[in-house]
């Protein structure tokens, strides 16, 4: 049976025609160029580049930018469910439309001179230029406030020095969003974006080896040293932590529908496989043990679902905030981890198999679960949000 | 050039089907609903014609409920102009009525070409093609695999069993379209987008007389499980005496 996606509680009639539309052209995308060779990809660890000009062509990158910059012009409903369509393929190619349209793309378009968005925001649009986004630190992960990567300022430009690691797409990238202090290494404030061309002398990334999760995902560590720039390369209108912190709530935006796009692929793969596989002379399905896990799966999905739904129409008002943002990520990513293990459960052995999905999902889950604000920096943002304390 | 192609909204392939209450029709609820796959291909023909000959315009007719209104922004999205929506709810079973409203609906606009699927992937009949063809007095080609424009003619392929026939007609004619001919794009984000602002016309199907009517529909029977007759050499008479006698497929 092809994938049908999951809709128990008919949300298909609370989308737009236009949603449903973006949302059923990108699944039958991820069915056509990307279900056929994902397996190998991962097993290899290889991100399958030439997949870049289709997802270029069909409109994916940055597509809630505006269409005066080549982009789709979509609302964030329809943003999400792109997000999750792609995760149903793999959390790794999911990452690399987020750090693209979210952690690139974005930064440019909203704090970025005219020139800037002009010059870049359409060839990334075209996956002309592939793009990444420097803040994590060997050192400063749930606390880039404490980065030691510098910007000084010279009397024709800037020079960045300092080391970034975690850093989707580093590899592959032609063009890196650096956050980098200019002024003392205790100010917080002084934190300003810079796009930087990967080509520029000083800038070296290599590949981080040996994942265990996002294999099909560039995954490197950058090092600038004595990375000269011209003055126009500071982002104008960044300033202070909450500049990088503003695309991260993008992000954590998208990831939230992605994960359900995760889950849905192992609920779906978990379904059909309980409904064929004998055993006792009877289909697994048949079993309660299995009716549970399944029960268990569909409630968590229709949930997400309903929260994420209600969180774009939230974006697309102008109210939601980034707390909001929080729960949603830290429950929809929790509740696809748990889904992909009991999938992977209920597939008995062959689940350990990458001819099957559900593992695959479930290794990659673990990273998404830790990155882009982990599980726990999250419950601590909903703490502080809720008592007024804050607990990190 | 001016390119017609008629669209049919059919369940997709791909859900569970009940039959409804009244034992005549499908259960529509759950159901989910596309461009019939041939029509598809109809459209994607129409598409390259228009990139490959110049600015021209493709136009997308077609029948049934007000739900058809999405069928037609689906094909707006890939890339046709402006879309025709003839309103008729049931759409009737009898392709010569649906061919009537067709053929009332395209007359006179000096299209070039009227494609159609080669037939609808839910009724399977094949008819309102060739009906509207003839109704129209035109030259139709059903079932073509490659096709070529040039001078004012055609030249169209047919494949068939074990052999592939050439025909060459004027223009305009109506076709119909085979699967192999040209893979339907996916609608990109923008065209979605787009879509939005091209227009449909919406307006009364003036539906011919409906002479055919469904009595009944019935989903196959379930298949019942298998039977092992025994192992090795020694079944071989049995198994040979059941197919003969039983299954009477020898």
């Amino acid at each position: 049976m092809a994938y049908t996606g999951v809709d128990f509680y008919h949300m298909d009639g609370l989308l737009s025609e236009e949603e449903r539309a973006v949302r059923d052209t990108v699944r039958a995308w991820v069915d056509e160029h990307l279900m056929p060779i994902i397996g190998e990809c991962y097993i290899e660890g290889r991100f399958p580049k030439q997949i870049i000009p289709g997802l270029a062509e069909l409109g994916v990158l940055g597509a809630n930018l505006p269409e005066e910059y080549g982009c789709a012009g979509l609302n964030n409903v329809a943003y999400g469910l792109i997000m999750q369509e792609l995760e149903r393929g793999d959390s790794g190619i999911r990452s690399f439309a987020s750090v693209q349209g979210a952690l690139v793309m974005y930064p440019i378009y909203s704090m970025g001179s005219d020139e800037q968005k002009q010059h870049w925001l359409p060839r990334l649009a075209q996956g002309k230029e592939i793009g990444c986004f420097g803040l994590t630190e060997p050192d400063f992960g749930s606390n880039p406030s404490g980065m030691i990567t510098t910007a000084k300022e010279t009397k024709d430009g800037w020079v960045l020095n300092g080391v970034k690691m975690w850093i989707t797409n580093g590899s592959q990238a032609t063009v890196a969003i650096i956050w980098a202090k200019t002024g003392a290494v205790d100010d917080p404030k002084s934190i300003r974006g810079f796009i930087v061309p990967t080509a520029t002398k000083g800038y070296t990334a290599k590949d981080q080896k040996g994942k265990l999760s996002l294999r099909a995902s560039d995954t490197s560590e950058i090092h600038l040293e004595d990375v000269r720039l011209p003055k126009d390369a500071i982002l104008p209108k960044s300033g202070g932590i909450k500049s990088p912190l503003s695309c991260l709530t993008q992000a954590r935006y998208g990831i939230s529908w992605g994960a359900i796009g995760a889950a849905m692929a192992c609920y779906d793969e978990a379904l059909q496989y309980a409904r064929q596989r004998i055993m006792f002379g009877k289909p697994i399905g048949a079993t309660q043990i299995q009716q549970v896990r399944l029960a268990d799966m569909l409630a968590e999905i229709t949930k997400a679902q309903l929260l994420c739904h209600q969180l774009g129409r939230l974006k697309d008002a102008g109210t939601m905030t980034p707390q909001q943002v929080s729960l949603a990520k830290r429950n929809n990513v929790s509740m696809a981890c748990d889904i992909a293990r009991e999938a992977r459960r209920l597939l008995g052995a062959n689940g350990i198999l990458a001819e099957y999905h559900s593992m695959r999902h479930m290794a990659n889950l673990e990273s998404v679960y830790t990155y882009e604000g982990t599980h726990d920096m999250h419950s601590l943002i909903l703490g502080q949000e809720v008592t007024g304390h804050a607990a990190f | 050039m001016k390119i017609a192609v008629c669209l049919k909204r059919v369940p997709d392939t791909e859900m569970r089907f009940a039959v409804a209450p009244d034992g005549k029709s499908l259960d529509a609820s759950g159901l989910k609903f596309d461009i019939s796959d041939f029509d598809g291909y109809a459209v994607e023909v129409a598409l390259r014609l228009n990139e490959q000959h110049g600015p021209g315009e493709v136009v997308a007719v077609a029948l049934g409920p007000d739900a058809l209104q999405e069928t037609l922004r689906k094909a707006l999205s890939m890339g046709v102009d402006r879309g025709v929506h003839l309103k008729a709810d049931p759409v009737p079973f009898d392709g010569l009525s649906i061919a009537h409203a067709l053929a009332a609906e395209l007359k006179d606009q000096g299209f070039d070409l009227i494609l159609f699927g080669r037939v609808a992937t839910d009724t399977g009949n094949g008819t309102v093609g060739p009906m509207t063809a003839a109704l129209l007095g035109l030259p139709c080609v059903t079932a073509i695999s490659k096709l070529d424009l040039s001078g004012g003619q055609g030249t169209a392929q047919r494949e068939l069993e074990g052999a592939t026939e050439t025909v060459t007609f004027p223009l305009p004619a109506v076709l119909t379209i085979d699967e192999g001919i040209a893979r339907p794009r996916l609608p990109s984000l923008k065209g979605i987008m787009a879509a939005k602002k091209k227009p449909v016309e919406s307006k009364s199907a003036a539906l011919g007389t409906v002479q055919l009517t469904v009595d009944k529909l019935e989903l196959p029977p379930e298949r019942t499980g298998g039977r092992i007759v025994g192992e090795g050499p020694d079944a071989v008479p049995e198994l040979v005496r059941l197919l003969h006698d039983e299954a009477k497929v020898l």
